[in-house]
């Protein structure tokens, strides 16, 4: 059996997911504390690839990032970055699409403090960034872990925009969900099992554990 | 000193309201918000500390101007010398009660202070306890003392022992009277409790849908200094009952129940839930040891 479809789905989604981590944070920190009139807008915009099909975001990234039109031709030339086709290209599509899955967990949990929380550490001449770092983000770990579970869990099972913009090229972009349809049409049902029985078994221990740990169980277990 | 001029929109639960405050406060003094919810009291005090911002207005003090719409200052929450006891203590949950005042310290500040207000609030023994696991009171303590770490000018206490029992409240209040004292403090509160405010305050001001409508020296606030009484008990007025001629009007003291008899024009001007001062002086009351 070959394992590196299964070894490129785990590596994109462990760098997605560190990715969207970083770059969440303030997402999430900023939509769940600002009254501003754009809120909305950005809210719908990162909650948009729920509801999208798959397709067409690999449809736009795709022809966004061919060579052939003028932005992907201007990465090409200049930075000399290809988008399509390639593991970076698969790795900026998936952290679009789960972007969902990781802002909304921590503004939920950002949204659910009390904000004396946030008032009281200002009163003591504390930052922004140290009110975050310290008081907000360690208060909401259950959430930070949701997030961070659910777009693992996510990337480990995207499709469509992978296949749109990565193709199917082994060792490059092609990921376990899409070895699983190419053996199936290929009648190869062994390989095709292998595949969903590893995957099947990794996302239902992998969430097992968060509601294992979110749930208190085993804070319970240790008493 | 500490003068405001403010003014604010507020959106209260009866709907819009304007805040339109003026009010001076001495150095040093301990001074109450008097009124019922929504009159302005947290907005007042939000807005004092920074963390609400006023339409237009000016606040001063001493010699620092904090808030001057005209010249578009603004100093933020961090920047003003305020300590903050929060109505629900607001208190860091994945802190012990050690690190939440360690939190509190400003960059390069003598850690001693720490030891000295654990000590003050008898919270040596709870030092390493998560918020969680105290009591109401406790947590009253931590919050505080962790008000009082970065050595604030000003005190805000926004009804902080509205959540207690009344024999903690007593305790609190005595408690609240002695940091005021030791840290030569400028405090702020807000309450609603008669018998608090008397015993506390030096000044009290009564702002009803955001204004200013009544200030005064606490005693004199509430008339307490028309009877030259040989003793005098503040209560609320629990039951009016006719007998005959008169009526006996039964008013919850501290725990007990004191029964009064009142002539019928008294007793038209009570209702149950009122609170009264019970004074007496045409007798010796006799004191006995229990």
């Amino acid at each position: 059996m070959d394992w590196q479809p299964l070894a490129l789905t785990f590596k994109l989604a462990l760098v997605t997911t560190a990715i969207l981590f970083v770059i969440s944070i303030p997402i999430a920190s900023w939509l769940s504390s600002t009254k501003s009139k754009l809120r909305p807008v950005l809210e719908t915009l990162v909650s948009m690839p729920l509801v999208l099909p798959p397709t067409v975001l690999g449809f736009y990234m795709l022809v966004a990032f061919s060579p052939e039109n003028a932005f992907g031709g201007w990465l090409n030339e200049w930075l000399g970055i290809k988008l399509i086709f390639s593991f970076g290209g698969l790795v900026l599509a998936s952290v679009i699409y789960s972007l969902p899955f990781m802002v909304q967990p921590i503004q939920a949990g950002l949204s659910s403090l009390p904000p004396t929380l946030k008032e009281a550490s200002y009163t003591m001449g504390k930052s922004k960034m140290k009110t975050l770092l310290k008081i907000l983000l360690p208060n909401i770990r259950p959430s930070l872990l949701t997030g961070i579970v659910l777009s693992f869990a996510h990337t480990v099972g995207e499709f469509g925009v992978v296949l749109m913009i990565g193709g199917n090229m082994p060792g490059r972009t092609k990921v376990a969900s899409i070895a699983i349809y190419d053996e199936v049409e290929a009648l190869n049902y062994t390989a095709a099992n292998n595949y969903s029985l590893i995957l099947f078994f990794i996302t239902f221990i992998i969430l097992l554990l968060v509601y294992l740990i979110n749930g208190g169980y085993f804070k319970r277990f240790a008493q | 000193m500490i003068s405001l001029n403010l003014k604010k929109k507020l959106k209260s639960a009866g709907g819009q309201m304007v805040l339109d405050l003026k009010l001076t406060i001495e150095k040093g003094q301990f001074v109450t918000l008097f009124g019922e919810s929504g009159a302005g009291k947290t907005s007042t005090l939000r807005m004092l500390s920074g963390l609400l911002k006023p339409d237009s207005g000016l606040i001063e003090v001493g010699e620092t101007t904090w808030f001057n719409s005209d010249e578009n200052i603004d100093l933020k929450p961090q920047q003003r010398k305020v300590g903050y006891v929060f109505q629900d203590y607001a208190l860091f949950p994945n802190m012990s009660v050690r690190q939440n005042l360690e939190y509190a310290l400003h960059k390069g500040q003598d850690k001693a202070i720490i030891g000295e207000l654990l000590q003050f609030a008898e919270l040596n023994e709870l030092e390493q306890r998560k918020p969680e696991t105290l009591s109401g009171g406790q947590k009253q303590r931590v919050a505080l003392a962790r008000a009082l770490v970065q050595r604030p000018e000003i005190l805000i206490l926004d009804e902080p022992l509205s959540a207690l029992d009344l024999k903690m409240r007593i305790k609190l209040q005595e408690y609240l009277l002695q940091v005021h004292r030791k840290y030569k403090l400028t405090t702020i509160l807000v309450s609603h409790d008669i018998g608090e405010i008397v015993k506390l305050s030096d000044k009290v001001f009564e702002l009803h849908k955001g204004r200013v409508i009544k200030k005064g020296a606490a005693a004199d606030f509430f008339g307490l200094n028309k009877t030259s009484a040989k003793f005098r008990f503040s209560g609320e007025v629990l039951k009016i009952q006719k007998e005959d001629v008169i009526y006996i009007v039964s008013v919850l003291i501290g725990n007990d129940i004191v029964r009064v008899v009142s002539d019928p024009i008294e007793a038209a001007q009570l209702k149950v839930g009122d609170q009264v001062l019970v004074a007496s002086k045409a007798f010796n009351p006799i004191i006995q040891k229990l």
